[in-house]
């Protein structure tokens, strides 16, 4: 960073917490120079470079790809999953509607299945496990067929695709009202069971990750909507409702 | 190899109890606005009396009986798995809470509605029962038509909405049950995954006039009886 007195103060109210066994608290911090196409995270790193000149601890939070892709970075901010005025991810937060001198709250995504590791940081290996339990296709079908050779709908084929653009943040269990899992389970569901690949294992699969996402211990979706309104990559929760009718068929039809 | 009991302890299982139960509740909700409607016509209750007694004399009254015994279940599974849903798995799954929280807005369809149902409902169910003793297990005067000896319910009714206290009560009651359905309708066809992108907006719109129609066809009724009905008219 260029030295500037032009940009501006944040203060940050953030969650410190030591260890996950450990209690946390908040803890306030300022943050001077803040330019308006900074990152939300480079603040973050700028706070860092400060506590650790200082000798502090620094921060700890997730991030990898720093450009909406990977699904790493989580944070709750001002509220709000991925931050306010969402529909991006965490590290897609730029400073600009931040207002000079403003107090922003910081804290991890808060779920029972996702303890607090490090301060911002959170396990989210229950997604795995979900995933493990049904989310992919055993059956050998082959090597790639021909374009166009497998017909597929238009419709069905965009609405698989949308539901496959799921890079599994956890933002949907964050703002969950109930912290349920649905909007992930749903969209790894209704994926395969658009396509013709995902058809075999169709109930079992839909059986097996419900069954687990409620193991891991999530809660039940009660329809709020706030996971779609903070995914960042607007996951309908039409999908959610592919779901339910797919847990309803594995349990009429039988899952296996 | 799926079971009964796995079906209804999951996440989907018992938001589909709470769906089914909740739409064979809003259907009775319906059909009992549309019989309190007979309260409207200025003939001192002689509809309203007849329809009620025609209700308790179906199949020499049985059948009333048993629509009751299903309705009390109804409620019962509608109540048990809600709690659930709405405090218990919800408690595990967030046990520390966040210290801010703020509605994401967008697509959201978070509302105070879809947020106090946890409320509005028990409020409900306890208005059922001293609903159900005020005016099922009351006292009820006899009155003839044509030389039909039925119970007078209508001046029960009249004597009840006489009094500020228990109309203004009532009507908060109906506000808060338009509150609930205002959530409820779409949310259960959401819960059946009777949903998709197409209809989203139809549901949630149909949810909103079903809570309003009924909530101010209810809570209508009170102020009509107070103003309109003459005591003891007959
Ligand atoms: S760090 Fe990869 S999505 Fe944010």
């Amino acid at each position: 960073m260029a030295e500037t007195t032009s940009g501006k103060s944040i203060h940050l109210r953030i969650w410190r917490q030591k260890r996950g066994e450990q209690k946390g608290r908040f803890e306030n911090y300022t943050v001077k120079n803040v330019l308006d196409e900074m990152s939300f995270l480079e603040v973050l790193d700028l706070l860092n470079e400060d506590l650790a000149r200082q000798g502090q601890e620094p921060v700890e939070f997730d991030s990898d790809c720093r450009e909406g892709i990977c699904g790493t970075c989580g944070l709750v901010i001002k509220g709000v999953a991925h931050g306010p005025g969402s529909g991006c991810t965490t590290c897609e937060i730029r400073m600009r509607p931040f207002r000079d001198g403003e107090t922003v709250t910081v804290e991890p995504f808060r779920a029972g299945p996702f303890p607090v590791i490090k301060d911002l940081v959170v396990d989210r290996t229950p997604f795995d496990r979900i995933q493990q339990a049904g989310g992919f296709v055993a059956a050998n079908v082959g090597s790639a067929p021909d374009g166009n050779a497998v017909p597929i709908p238009k419709e069905d084929a965009d609405k698989a695709m949308d539901a496959a653009s799921c890079i599994g943040c956890g933002a949907c269990v964050a703002a969950c009202p109930n912290g349920s899992a649905s909007l992930f389970v749903s969209a790894k569901i209704a994926q395969l069971a658009r396509l013709p690949q995902g058809e075999p294992e169709r109930k079992r699969r839909a059986w097996a990750m419900v069954n687990q996402m409620d193991a891991e211990g999530f809660g039940d979706c009660s329809n709020h909507g706030e996971c779609e309104a903070v995914c960042p990559k607007a996951i309908s929760i039409e999908n959610i409702a592919v779901m339910r009718r797919e847990y309803l068929k594995a349990f009429i039809g039988g899952s296996d | 190899m799926t079971s009964i009991a796995t079906f209804a302890g999951s996440s989907v299982g018992k938001k589909v109890f709470v769906a089914v139960t909740g739409l064979m509740l809003f259907g009775f909700v319906v059909v009992h606005l549309l019989g309190n409607l007979t309260l409207l016509i200025p003939d001192g209750g002689k509809a309203f009396n007849e329809y009620a007694h025609f209700l308790e004399s179906l199949l020499h009254g049985w059948l009333i009986i048993a629509f009751e015994v299903c309705l009390v279940a109804m409620f019962l599974v509608h109540a048990i798995f809600a709690i659930t849903v709405a405090l218990v798995d919800k408690q595990k799954a967030r046990p520390q809470k966040y210290s801010l929280v703020r509605a994401a807005g967008g697509k959201s369809h978070k509302t105070l509605a879809s947020r106090s149902m946890i409320l509005t409902g028990p409020v409900i169910l306890i208005f059922v029962v001293l609903h159900v003793k005020m005016f099922k297990f009351a006292d009820h005067p006899l009155v003839t038509y044509h030389g039909t000896e039925m119970k007078d319910l209508y001046s029960v009714v009249v004597d009840a909405f006489k009094t500020p206290w228990i109309a203004i009560a009532y009507m908060v009651v109906m506000a808060l049950l338009g509150t609930h359905l205002w959530h409820g309708v779409w949310s259960a066809f959401q819960s059946l995954g009777w949903n998709s992108d197409r209809h989203v907006t139809f549901l949630t719109r149909l949810s909103v006039v079903a809570g309003v129609v009924l909530g101010v066809g209810f809570l209508g009724l009170p102020p009509y009886v107070y103003f309109f009905a003459a005591t003891g008219g007959h």
